[in-house]
């Protein structure tokens, strides 16, 4: 495992908590000062998630008299089912976890092969392939909207949770495949040679040797194509039209401004839709917030 | 274990490229990385191709097709007619379409100026202030609480606001003001506080990104150097700058480039929050492109606009990348 890293740690031995130091850890005053404004800031950053907490467990009449800040006089869990049932919530989220967990899959095997070819086969013009593949991902996906429409709905896939799936996978390998040429163009050479030497091909050094040993940075790519895939609005509004192959957001979304939401169920709407980000946060909180600082320098 | 080593270095940039660039010394850079037996370099194409059709298939051909719409008039029923440039001409009398551009601009100001002057600032002080000083603990539950809303799919972030800010006396806005006898507010209903609306989502969504960046990218920051600095008389603001600013210089340009591309993007909150409105004020391009193909089926139009937005990004892109590569060129010729 060491050997990916071998060639690019360098003095990484400092971690977060420095060791205190006479003097400099004296709290001033004014070190108080800042702290209360930063947290101040963060208060001000979860107002909107307490509100919604608070309110989603209210009636609506409980709402109209205590007011939008109070805790709930007691817990109603009438707005929270009422939009649970409505758009039918169980069938949102296994649609999302289908279509994410899918994309996340094919996406990382996609980029696996492509950053194979880019950073370990060093084919010719790769400098313009890795260009290529990152346009991909940056452009607006308006300017592909109407001619994927346009094609799914000539070959049947229009309305069928693939057709998402698909272009996520396209979308995503194209950031996999930049960010991961440029840590397959470090890879230990003499691991690669010791295993050629052995007697073993193309193939199945990419699978006993480049796949066991980039597994962490793989990881780390398959959370962040799940994720963004699960927080993608435009392309599954577009293509899911009818409501039993909505994902959870495009749900959410489609019933704001029903006159049947009440002010109550609306907060239960959006609490719902907090709900599973907030788990997987939870989850790969660690390995996320690692994650972004990997992919932001590359 | 093996991560923690990974985004280590990743975040020590220039170390990491000076290692790549040792390694690569040692392999001619047209060679691949394994020894070649028979069959040559040539079979890595194989490698590529699954991922190679797929990109032809999803973004290329129809990138094309959609460039070629925009010399059509189009209402996606009958046979599209050829127009030439009329698309073209029409966006520069096009009051919405110079409204969706403008409203680029604010979209900038609240997803790249203030989330990244904020982030900073917040970074600076997690780090140099409060995580020094009260500890790494205190430091990163606050940099958790700051990243919280980043997690959120944007529409959901939208809905929140959008529900805080609901017109009439249930909106939550509105009674919170009522307590201070201010009468109701239709904030979505009117501008500029529709608009503004709109920014505040965006700076709540997007600040969590740079605080984490940046802090992360101050691990490389060696502490002896604040206190020299302190020792020397320097202030808060003054080591903010010397030290703080030029050292993490490379996580700003990439902060400032992913945000203003995101900002030219952006299309779930308008949809959500205010779909353009009030009477088209809050119009930004792609919600603009969106309601052209799919409301009022105008394909050739909408096509347009996309193409427009679509040329934007790449010359924004190209010109942050370029300004990065001058800039490090001369810090290398100043060094």
């Amino acid at each position: 495992m060491s050997a990916t890293t071998a060639t690019v740690t360098g003095k990484s031995g400092r971690t977060g908590t420095p060791r205190p130091r006479g003097g400099m850890t004296r709290r001033r005053p004014v070190d108080w000062l800042l702290l209360a404004l930063v947290v101040a800031g963060g208060i001000l950053v979860l107002v909107p998630f307490y509100l919604v907490l608070v309110n989603s467990f209210k009636s609506p009449v409980d709402y109209a008299t205590s007011g939008p800040l109070a805790l709930p006089h007691e817990l109603d869990f009438t707005g929270i089912a009422k939009f649970w049932e409505r758009v039918n919530f169980p069938e949102k989220v296994w649609n999302s976890i289908l279509i994410s967990g899918v994309v996340s899959v094919l996406a990382v095997l996609i980029s696996m092969l492509n950053a194979f070819a880019i950073g370990i086969g060093r084919v010719r013009g790769r400098t313009w392939i890795v260009l290529l593949f990152l346009m991909a991902n940056l452009l607006p996906q308006e300017a592909l909207l109407y001619p994927l429409y346009y094609m799914f709905k000539s070959v049947g896939l229009y309305d069928n949770i693939w057709s998402v799936i698909i272009v996520f996978t396209v979308i995503q390998a194209a950031f996999g495949t930049y960010l991961l040429s440029s840590v397959y163009g470090t890879f230990p050479k003499e691991v690669l040679e010791a295993a050629s030497l052995d007697g073993a091909g193309r193939w199945q050094i990419l699978w006993w040797v480049v796949f066991p040993i980039s597994r962490p940075t793989l990881s780390v790519l398959l959370i962040f194509f799940f994720i963004w895939t699960w927080n993608e609005f435009l392309i599954p509004l577009t293509f899911l039209a009818s409501n039993a192959n909505q994902t959870v957001p495009v749900a959410i979304s489609v019933l704001q401004g029903d006159r049947l939401m009440d002010v109550t169920t609306t907060s239960a709407s959006a609490l719902l839709g907090i709900i599973p980000t907030l788990i997987f946060f939870l989850i790969f909180q660690r390995t996320l917030t690692r994650g972004i600082t990997a992919g932001a320098v590359k | 274990m093996t991560l923690t080593t990974r985004t280590g270095d990743t975040t020590r940039t220039s170390a990491s490229r000076t290692s790549a660039r040792r390694t690569r010394r040692t392999t001619p850079p047209e060679q691949p990385a394994i020894p070649q037996g028979k069959g040559g370099t040539g079979g890595y194409w194989l490698y590529l191709l699954p991922g190679f059709v797929l990109l032809l298939i999803i973004v290329l051909i129809p990138l094309g097709w959609n460039v070629y719409l925009t010399f059509q008039k189009w209402r996606g029923v009958r046979a599209p007619e050829f127009i030439g440039l009329e698309n073209w001409q029409k966006l520069f009398t096009d009051d919405a379409f110079w409204t969706s551009f403008s409203n680029s601009v604010w979209m900038i100001l609240a997803m790249v100026v203030v989330p990244t002057i904020l982030g900073l600032l917040v970074a600076a002080l997690l780090f140099d202030v409060i995580g020094r000083k009260f500890g790494g603990k205190v430091g990163s539950f606050l940099r958790a609480t700051y990243y919280l809303p980043q997690i959120l799919p944007v529409v959901v972030a939208g809905i929140v606001i959008g529900w805080i800010v609901r017109p009439d006396s249930d909106g939550a806005l509105n009674q919170m003001l009522g307590w201070f006898g201010i009468p109701d507010v239709d904030w979505l209903g009117r501008m500029p506080s529709a608009l503004i609306v709109l920014m505040v989502v965006m700076v709540w969504v997007q600040l969590g990104y740079p605080v984490v960046i940046f802090m992360a990218a101050l691990q490389r920051v060696d502490p002896e150097l604040y206190e020299a600095a302190e020792l020397d008389g320097a202030n808060w603001i003054q080591r903010f700058r010397a030290i703080t600013v030029s050292i993490i210089r490379p996580e700003i340009f990439v902060v400032t480039l992913t945000c203003t591309i995101a900002a030219l993007k952006v299309f779930g909150p308008v949809y959500v929050i205010t779909r353009g409105g009030p009477a088209g004020a809050t119009l930004v391009p792609s919600y603009y492109a969106y309601q052209e193909f799919f409301t009022k089926r105008n394909i050739g139009y909408g096509a347009t606009i996309a193409t427009v937005l679509t040329i934007v990004v790449v010359i924004v892109s190209i010109i942050f990348i370029r300004v990065q590569n001058s800039v490090e060129q001369k810090e290398r010729a100043g060094l």
